[in-house]
C-alpha cells in the first residue's frame, strides 16, 4: 500500500471539488469531534463523520478513494443535527450527498448501499412522475428493486389502515413544471442552492 | 522591665466562643510584673486600640502583650498603636490565640488554660525585650540590566526613562539577542528587526543608559541598594573610540570560514566582524581563537586597511567595578539543537533544521534575503514538514516542559512558506496547538484555513533519507493513529528551549535560585513574578521560563517598574530583626572563635569577616561580621555558633530560653 502523500493534489482532490461545487471548505474543520458526538447513526458507520472530513482533507487520492468506498456516506440521514452543531459551520450532509453521487459515479459504492441507492431511484423515480409520492408505486418499485419482496410486509396493513396507501396516484397540476425542475437539477447536479 | 499591659481580644466569636477571654485577662493580672490585664471585643478596632493607648499612659507600661489573631496579621497594627503612645514598637508582642489555641481547639477549661499560657510565653519575652530602632540603608540610585536582548533593552528603557542610571551589559559584540534573528513575528508579522533596532538605537543614545557589550558580569557583592558588580569588558581588540564603523577592515580579513553565530551557522563570517549590518554599537570584535595575528603570529591586514588606526591588538581585558542599586536579569534562553535528535538524524542531514535556522532563511537580513531555500543544495523547497514539540514535553529525551513559542512561530513558519511559494506544500506534525494570546488562535486558523497549511496531528517517529528526499513518518492519531509519510525537502524542528548558556553560573555569582531545568526561579509564581529569592534581583524574559515578545516585554516593564520604585527611594527601612556578633572587653574582644562556620551557613551571604586591629593597626583576632542589610534575622547562624558568640535582635537566646522556662 502507497501510504505516501506526495501525489497530493496533482489530480482534482475531492476537497477542492466540494469547494468548487458546494462552497464547503474542508480544511476548516478543526476536528472537535462534535459532529460525531451527536450523530444518530454514528455508531453503525465505518467512519465517524469527523474522521470522513479528515480524511478528504489531507486531498491524497488513496484517502479519497477510501471515504468514497466507504459505508458511512450512505448511511448519513441528512438530519442536519451535525450541521446545526457545527462550530465552524461546514454543512456535512451536504458532503455527504456529494460524495454519494461521486461514489456512484465512479462505481465505487459500498456493496451494502444497493438498497439505499434503490429508495433513492424508486423515491425520486416516484417524485418526478407524480410530483409527489405515489406510495404504492414506490413501494413495488423500492421491492422489485431490491428483491425483498415479503419484508415489512406487516407495516402495509398499518398504513393502510392510516389511509395512508392509496390504489392510485395523484399528480400534481402543472408537470411541466416539475419536469424543468428535474431536467434543471441533473443537468447541473451540484448546483450550490 | 515589669510594667507590662495586657489585652486579650474576643475576635467576636472567633476566640471568645472557645476562651473565656475575662478569665484569661482576670488570670494575667496575677503574673509577676503585669500592672494592667483586660479583654475587649475587637482590639484591632479604632477603640480598641484607643484602650491600648490609653492604658500605656494611664499605667506608665513598659511593655505589651496583645492576645489576638496571628502576628501576621495584626502585629503591625498594634506595633503602630503603642508607638502612637510614645512606646518602641518593639516592646509590644502578640500572643496568637486564634490560630494557635480558639480555631483549634473546642471549648473546654484546657483551652482557656492553654491560652493563659500562651500569654505567659509572650509575657516572659516581652520583658526582656530591648527597643530596637528599623535599619535604614541607603540607596545607589542605579540599576544594571544583564542581558541586551527585547528584555534587557525594554527594562534599560524603561529605567532609565524613570530618570535612574542604567548599565547595560551584553555578552555578545551587539545588542539585540534573539529578536533581531527573527524574520517577521506572530500574530500581526511585522519585521521583527523593524520594530527592534529603533529600540537598539534608543539605548545606544540614552543619556542614561551606560552600554557595555562584549561584558560579561564576572562577580557580585553587596544586598539590596548597595550591590558591587565587578564587569569583564571582553577586549573587542579595537579601539571603540577611534573606530567610526566603515567597515573596510570586514573586507581585508583573510579568515573567512568561520560558522556566523547569527545566522545559526548558516554561513560563514570572518575573524574581524560584526554580527549583523544594524548592529548596535556598529563596532567589529576580532575573534581571537580565529585571527591569523594571534593565531599564527602574522597578518595585520585589518591594520593596514584601517583608515583611523582604530585596531588594538594588545588591548587586554578589562575588569570594572561598578556600585548598582538593583538589578535585572534577561539573560534570555537558547534553543535544543537537532542534534539531540537521533530518530530525526543525529543532525547529520542537512535539511533538517532548527526553526531558529528557518528564521534566518525568513529574514531579508538573512543568507538568502528572505528567500526560503535548503542548506543541502540551495534549492528552494517544495514540501516542507514541521515538527513541532521537538524535545519539548518529551520527559524521556527531552524536556518535560512545553515550550510554549513553538506553536505560534511553527505556524507563522509555515504561512511565511505559503506566501513567499505559493506552490509549496506544508505539513506541520503537531500535539497540541497552544495558541492562547490575543489573536493567537485566530492567527493559527487563519495558516490553516487561509493559507492552506496542512496540520496532522501525532508525533513524528522517524526522519530518514530516501531518493534525496526526506521521508517522514509520522501518525494521524484523529484518524485512529493511521501511519502517514509525507516525502519532504525540507524538515524544521521546533527544538524546544532551554536555558541559555552559563546561566546557572551566573545564577551562582548573583545568588539567585533556579528551577529544576534550570531556569531562573522566581520569588512567587504568582504575586511575586519578577522578584527573586534575593532583594533588589529581578528577572525579565526567557531566562525565566520559555515566553514569547509580548509576555517578555511586559515582563521587563514590570521589572523596571519594581525597580523604578526602588530607586526613587532615598533609603531603605528594614526590620532590625538582624542577628550581631557580640563584642567583650579586651583581650577577648568577641566570643567568636574565627571558625566562620557561620558564614558558610548563611542563606543569605550576610557573614563576613571583621579584623580586630590594635592601635598600632596590628590585627590581634578576626572575627564574623554581620551585614544588616543583608541578614533576614533568620537565626541559622545562631543555632550554628559553636561558642554562642550571635545573637538574633528580638529573638534572644535569653528570651527564647525564658519562654519555655516559664512553662
Amino acid at each position: 500500500m502507497n501510504r505516501s502523500l506526495e501525489n497530493a493534489k496533482k489530480t482534482t482532490s475531492l476537497a477542492s471539488q466540494i469547494q468548487a461545487a458546494t462552497g464547503i471548505a474542508l480544511h476548516h474543520c478543526y476536528q472537535c469531534g462534535k459532529c460525531a458526538a451527536g450523530c444518530p447513526v454514528a455508531d453503525t458507520m465505518d467512519l465517524p463523520s469527523c474522521q470522513v472530513l479528515r480524511l478528504l482533507q489531507y486531498e491524497s487520492p488513496e484517502f479519497d478513494r477510501q471515504v468514497l468506498q466507504s459505508e458511512a456516506i450512505w448511511l448519513c440521514l441528512s438530519c442536519e443535527t451535525c450541521h446545526t452543531r457545527c462550530p465552524q459551520d461546514i454543512g456535512t450532509p451536504k458532503v455527504m450527498n456529494f460524495l454519494r453521487g461521486e461514489a456512484m459515479r465512479l462505481r465505487l459504492a459500498h456493496p451494502r448501499s444497493k438498497d439505499t441507492q434503490a429508495f433513492h431511484h424508486a423515491f425520486l423515480g416516484s417524485v418526478g412522475r407524480h410530483g409527489r409520492l405515489y406510495e404504492i408505486g414506490m413501494l413495488m418499485g423500492y421491492k422489485l428493486r431490491t428483491g425483498h419482496l415479503l419484508k415489512d410486509m406487516a407495516l402495509g396493513s398499518k398504513l393502510h389502515e392510516k389511509g395512508k396507501l392509496n390504489l392510485l396516484p395523484h399528480a400534481i397540476e402543472d408537470k411541466a413544471a416539475l419536469k424543468r425542475l428535474f431536467k434543471q437539477t441533473l443537468n447541473n447536479p451540484d448546483s450550490k442552492e | 522591665m515589669s510594667r507590662v499591659g495586657v489585652f486579650v481580644c474576643h475576635c467576636g466569636e472567633n476566640i471568645g466562643s472557645t476562651v473565656d477571654c475575662p478569665e484569661v485577662a482576670e488570670r494575667c493580672k496575677q503574673m509577676p510584673g503585669v500592672v494592667h490585664a483586660e479583654d475587649y471585643k475587637y482590639l484591632c478596632s479604632n477603640p480598641g486600640q484607643n484602650k491600648i493607648k490609653q492604658a500605656i499612659k494611664d499605667h506608665q507600661l513598659e511593655g505589651v502583650v496583645v492576645a489576638a489573631c496571628s502576628p501576621r496579621m495584626h502585629e503591625p497594627t498594634f506595633r503602630r498603636a503603642v508607638t502612637d503612645a510614645g512606646m518602641n514598637a518593639y516592646l509590644c508582642e502578640v500572643a496568637n490565640l486564634r490560630e494557635h489555641c480558639s480555631w483549634v481547639h473546642e471549648e473546654a477549661d484546657s483551652t482557656t488554660e492553654k491560652a493563659v499560657d500562651l500569654v505567659r510565653l509572650q509575657l516572659e519575652k516581652v520583658k526582656r525585650n530591648k527597643p530596637l530602632q528599623p535599619i535604614e540603608v541607603p540607596i545607589t540610585k542605579t540599576a544594571l540590566v544583564i542581558g541586551g536582548g527585547v528584555a534587557g533593552i525594554q527594562a534599560a528603557l524603561d529605567i532609565a526613562d524613570s530618570g535612574h542610571k542604567v548599565i547595560l551589559v551584553e555578552r555578545s559584540p551587539a545588542l539585540g539577542g534573539h529578536m533581531a534573528q527573527l524574520s517577521e513575528t506572530f500574530p500581526t508579522l511585522d519585521c521583527s528587526q523593524c520594530i527592534l533596532t529603533p529600540r537598539m538605537v534608543d539605548v545606544s543614545r540614552h543619556p542614561n543608559i551606560t552600554l557595555m557589550t562584549y561584558s560579561e558580569v564576572e562577580h557580585l557583592d553587596g544586598f539590596i541598594g548597595n550591590f558591587k558588580a565587578t564587569i569583564r569588558k571582553r577586549a573587542r581588540k579595537i579601539d571603540e573610540e577611534l573606530c567610526t564603523g566603515c567597515g573596510e577592515c570586514l573586507q581585508k580579513c583573510p579568515s573567512k570560514d568561520i560558522s556566523d553565530g547569527f545566522n545559526e551557522g548558516l554561513t560563514t563570517r570572518r575573524a574581524i566582524y560584526v554580527p549583523f549590518t544594524q548592529a548596535v554599537p556598529n563596532i567589529p570584535v576580532i575573534d581571537v581563537e580565529n585571527c591569523r595575528h594571534y593565531q599564527k603570529k602574522k597578518c595585520d591586514r585589518c591594520v593596514k586597511a584601517c583608515p583611523t588606526k582604530a585596531i588594538s591588538f594588545n588591548q587586554q581585558d578589562e575588569l570594572i567595578h561598578v556600585d548598582v542599586g538593583a538589578i535585572v536579569v534577561a539573560t534570555g534562553y537558547k534553543v535544543m539543537s537537532t542534534e539531540k535528535f537521533p530518530e530525526y538524524g543525529y543532525g547529520t542531514y542537512p535539511d533538517v533544521i532548527t526553526g531558529l535556522q528557518f528564521e534566518r532563511y525568513a529574514s531579508a537580513s538573512g543568507p538568502t534575503q528572505g528567500v526560503i531555500k535548503r542548506p543541502s543544495d540551495g534549492k528552494e523547497p517544495e514540501t516542507v514538514v514541521f515538527i513541532a514539540c521537538s524535545g519539548s514535553r518529551d520527559a524521556a529525551k527531552g524536556v518535560k516542559y512545553c515550550s510554549k513559542i513553538c506553536c505560534m512561530y511553527t505556524a507563522k513558519h509555515a504561512m511565511l512558506l505559503k506566501h513567499k511559494n505559493h506552490n509549496s506544500k506544508a505539513y506541520v506534525f503537531y500535539m497540541d496547538i497552544r495558541a492562547a494570546g490575543k489573536n493567537y488562535d485566530e492567527f493559527v486558523r487563519r495558516a490553516i484555513e487561509e493559507d492552506g497549511v496542512k496540520y496532522i496531528r501525532g508525533r513524528v517517529s522517524r526522519v530518514y533519507e530516501e531518493d534525496g528526499k526526506l521521508v517522514v513518518k509520522g501518525a494521524d492519531t484523529l484518524l485512529g493513529g493511521r501511519p502517514v509519510e509525507i516525502k519532504a525537502d525540507l524538515v524544521v524542528l521546533a527544538t524546544a528551549s532551554l536555558p541559555n548558556d552559563g546561566q546557572s553560573e551566573l545564577a551562582r555569582k548573583l545568588h539567585v535560585g533556579c528551577d529544576e531545568y534550570g531556569f531562573l526561579a522566581e520569588a512567587h509564581p504568582k504575586l511575586k513574578p519578577v522578584e527573586t529569592n534575593t532583594a533588589g534581583i529581578y528577572l525579565a524574559g526567557a531566562c525565566q521560563s520559555p515566553r514569547d515578545i509580548p509576555e517578555t516585554v511586559a515582563q521587563a516593564s514590570a521589572a523596571a517598574a519594581k525597580v523604578a520604585a526602588l530607586l526613587s527611594r532615598s533609603h531603605l527601612t528594614r526590620e532590625p530583626i538582624v542577628a550581631e556578633v557580640n563584642r567583650r572587653p579586651a583581650p577577648l574582644h568577641s566570643d567568636c572563635t574565627g571558625c566562620f562556620l557561620c558564614e558558610s551557613a548563611c542563606p543569605y551571604r550576610a557573614i563576613g569577616q571583621e579584623e580586630i586591629l590594635d592601635r598600632d593597626g596590628i590585627v590581634i583576632k578576626t572575627i564574623a561580621k554581620i551585614n544588616p542589610g543583608l541578614c533576614q534575622g533568620c537565626g541559622t547562624c545562631v543555632a550554628t555558633c559553636r561558642t554562642k558568640a550571635i545573637d538574633l535582635h528580638g529573638f534572644s537566646n535569653e528570651q527564647i530560653f525564658a519562654e519555655i522556662m516559664s512553662l
